[in-house]
């Protein structure tokens, strides 16, 4: 069972991967928001934790696939290798048009899916309508449970235009499939024979004449022949989509809503959490990825930024100011530009290696005068880490310190820790406050956070540390 | 410049955002630009703190120098039901076939159908022009679908023509191809300095040309500023604890000896990131595309923010060509020639 209590809890993820009840974990949330990375690290910390795993994702970055050691991720799962115990790992990629046609071949003799499958109706169908990923995530999901291979299924969802795309779009197909529309389409004879429907079949023919003009003769041809082949199907289509749909309901699956402490996507999280309960669909918590904190939190911003300024008083550090303080209105570099509050980007760029690819169009006004004065700015510090004048040289700094620290004074580097503290505790703040507002609407739902990471995840020691993160992340909740 | 503007993006990257503030940037100086949406999400109303759009253009912000930025929420049943009463005068039939499911049929399961709709409206207001011939707005700038389904969504005539091989939506699936892959439309990819995302615009602009889409601008967003000079602090920081420590109790912070170490490892995490940030850089460098930069906003978007964002934009040069541009407007002529290079190879 989920791990929900009565008492605001955090969320115990490694409770959630041991339970041998639990067989559906659903990763769902907004785009961007890391939803493929932490169902691949659940994966990899539940199959380290002694489990059978498989990893569903739908459109995983290529540098995550090579993370599980897969080059290729395609419809069929494969073992991961490098896990760590008794457990095991498989990851696969939902192809969308593959699992439609194998769905269509098990369910229908060899002919009459050759004819479905040839039809240009169901080829756009298959490759393009923008549910069937939604779709046919939800049949492979239920597939794979079928096949009972796996004590667990780690899913992604769809990056869809809504996070609960998922939930609506079987549905839709399935009622599309066995709608009166599509009856209406194979057969308006049968229906308007009946007595006292002769004036909805002028209705009907005029309609299904309309979308002829509409669409073209050719495209309702198709659909008709589609929809005759396929006949033998519906119930079969609308029955599997109220299985699955059952599926997410039972106590078996948890979701997980994912999100970023981001005023956007903790609305959609919100959002989600709502819809799941409407559902009765069981939610297990909210992982909140890119959580940033700080050691040295007991320094406020304000302080920091006091020290700092005591620091630059000095006089010694008004070389780095520049690059120090920049949008520090109190800055002399900003101070003489008329646009101090953006002028903050342009010196990175300046100072950038790769060559920026000239803005091609013509010069004006307002360009000329715009350069010269980040350059300015942006070489004062490229100078900085020039010439090694070994003065400063503390005793104990390392060789390779020397060639760029010996002109940056205490004060400056000093200076420069704390400004970067007192940003970085902004930042803290700022997502404490988007969190706290989740947490007053719904304070019933456990939370875990994964720290913000540098860089990417690459390899299987990367996930394994996501999910080292997932499991711990709960402790501050 | 463009009149058709197409925000494209990996989810995340703030691609709306990016949108209203180019909508905004390029309706200065008195010009009118319509910003659409066409998910459905609300995201516009909501960026501009009003109430929800309806299907209905209306005007939701002013620019400096008194233009205007108009917004609209295109909806693809609506735009079938007008489009159908406008050609076949259907009237009350048309609420028939809502009920029976042959509008949502036709907008949400037939492939394309509904590509074709979003794009045809949106491409109807870029054409549009009042009763003196000239172009009823300046620029549309549309909230595109992200950068893994733009291709497929605006590469409308594959998807359909194949289907309605005749017929209005045939037609008009071409009418929309014609303005898409011309010099009138430009697709810009809003991305993050993150691998993932840097990689998925790379993919993206592949797709977009291998589709014959002309590509316009990566626009980066959410570019944090560089506090320090990242490499002097990383080496220097390492082996100077000692002096930090007494730097900092100098400048009146308390407890500083167990400050330095978690002070100093936020350098190098800083530095770190910056290092790839770097590296991200230089990888969309070698797209050969103009680049746009536009600032985080740490304390959320609000529409005072979404002025500054497009005040950069302006700075950057973006909408600085479409002054002259924007004087050609009657007749609409053809823009390539003052279109500077915004539309890429």
């Amino acid at each position: 069972m989920t791990p929900i209590t009565d008492v605001m809890p955090g969320l115990e993820t490694d409770a959630l991967l041991d339970d041998p009840g639990i067989r559906i974990v659903v990763c769902c949330g907004s785009g961007g928001v890391g939803k493929t990375t932490t169902a691949a690290a659940l994966g990899v910390r539940a199959a380290e934790r002694g489990r059978k795993v498989v990893v569903l994702t739908i459109d995983p970055a290529r540098r995550l696939a090579q993370s599980m050691g897969i080059d290729r991720l395609d419809n069929v799962p494969r073992r991961v290798e490098g896990i760590e115990g008794e457990g095991e790992l498989h990851a696969m990629m939902l192809d969308m048009k593959r699992t439609f046609d194998e769905t269509v071949e098990a369910h229908t003799d060899a002919e009459r899916a050759r004819a479905i499958l040839e039809n240009p109706f169901y080829q756009s169908l298959s490759a393009g309508f923008a549910g069937t990923q939604e779709y046919m995530a939800m049949e492979k999901l239920g597939q794979l449970r079928a096949r009972d291979e796996w004590d667990l299924i780690v899913v992604d969802t769809p990056p869809s235009r809504s996070a609960l795309d998922f939930l609506d779009a079987p549905k839709r197909l399935g009622s599309f499939l066995d709608g009166k529309f599509i009856r209406l389409l194979i057969a308006p004879a049968k229906i308007g024979g009946r007595a006292g429907m002769k004036f909805l079949n002028v209705g009907m023919s005029m309609m299904t004449g309309t979308l002829g003009k509409l669409l073209g003769g050719q495209f309702l041809r198709d659909v008709q022949t589609f929809v005759a082949a396929m006949d033998s199907m519906f119930g079969g289509f609308r029955t599997r989509a109220d299985a699955t749909y059952k599926l997410l309901q039972a106590p078996g699956t948890a979701f997980l809503v994912v999100a970023t402490p981001e005023r956007d996507a903790l609305r959609e999280a919100a959002y989600f959490v709502e819809r799941l309960a409407a559902e009765e669909m069981p939610l297990a918590g909210l992982v909140l990825n890119r959580v940033h904190g700080s050691e040295a939190a007991r320094l406020s911003e304000e302080r920091a930024l006091a020290a700092a300024e005591n620091l630059e008083a000095v006089g010694i550090v008004d070389q780095t100011a520049g690059k120090a303080g920049l949008g520090d209105p109190a800055d002399p570099v900003a101070a003489t530009s008329p646009e101090a509050p953006e002028s903050r980007l342009s010196p990175e760029r300046s100072n950038d290696p790769a060559p920026e690819p000239p803005q091609q169009e013509p010069p004006s006004h307002d360009r000329t005068s715009r350069s010269p004065e980040p350059h300015s700015s942006g070489r004062k510090s490229a100078n900085l880490s020039v010439p090694p004048t070994q003065t400063e040289a503390d005793t104990d700094v390392a060789s390779v310190a020397d060639e760029t620290s010996a002109d940056v004074s205490v004060e400056q580097l000093t200076a420069g820790l704390l400004r970067l503290h007192a940003e970085r505790m902004q930042v803290v703040a700022r997502e404490q406050h988007t969190r706290d507002r989740f947490t007053a609407h719904h304070p019933e739902v456990p939370v875990t956070e994964v720290a913000a990471l540098p860089g990417d995840v690459h390899d299987l020691s990367g996930l394994r540390a996501v999910g080292e993160l997932l499991a711990t992340g709960s402790a501050q909740a | 410049m463009s009149r058709f503007q197409v925000v494209s993006g990996k989810g995340g990257t703030g691609k709306t955002t990016v949108a209203a503030a180019l909508a905004l940037a390029l309706a200065t100086e008195g010009r009118r630009t319509l910003l659409v949406e066409v998910e459905g999400r609300q995201g516009i109303a909501q960026l501009f703190e009003s109430d929800a759009l309806p299907y209905e253009e209306r005007r939701i912000a002013v620019a400096p120098g008194g233009g205007e930025v108009h917004a609209l929420a295109i909806d693809a049943e609506r735009a079938l039901l007008d489009y159908l009463q406008m050609f076949y005068k259907l009237g009350s039939a048309g609420r028939a076939l809502k009920k029976l499911g042959a509008i949502d049929f036709a907008t949400t399961i037939a492939p394309g159908v509904r590509d074709v709709l979003l794009t045809g409206k949106a491409c109807e207001a870029v054409r549009r022009k009042d009763k003196q011939g000239r172009f009823v707005y300046d620029y549309v700038i549309m909230d595109a679908p992200p950068t893994g389904r733009i291709t497929r969504f605006l590469n409308v005539n594959d998807e359909v023509a194949g289907l309605a091989r005749i017929g209005p939506i045939h037609n008009q699936a071409q009418a929309v191809m014609r303005v898409l892959k011309s010099p009138e439309t430009a697709v810009h990819l809003v991305t993050l300095l993150e691998e993932m995302p840097v990689q998925e615009t790379a993919d993206g602009i592949a797709e977009l040309r291998a589709a014959e889409l002309p590509v316009g601008r990566v626009v980066v967003n959410m570019v944090r500023p560089h506090l320090l000079d990242e490499d002097a602090l990383r080496t220097a920081s390492g082996g100077r604890r000692k002096e930090i420590a007494k730097t900092l109790t100098r400048a009146g912070v308390k407890g500083s000896a167990a400050l330095v170490r978690p002070l100093v490892e936020q350098a190098a995490e800083h530095a770190q990131r910056v290092g790839l940030e770097r590296e991200q850089r230089a990888v969309l460098a070698g797209l050969g595309l103009p680049l746009a930069e536009l600032p985080l906003i740490s304390e959320g978007v609000t529409p005072a923010a979404l002025n500054e964002l497009a005040e950069e934009f302006r700075k950057q040069g973006v909408g600085d060509e479409s002054a002259d541009a924007a004087g050609q407007t009657p007749g609409g002529g053809n823009r390539r020639g003052s279109a500077g290079g915004v539309v890429g190879s």
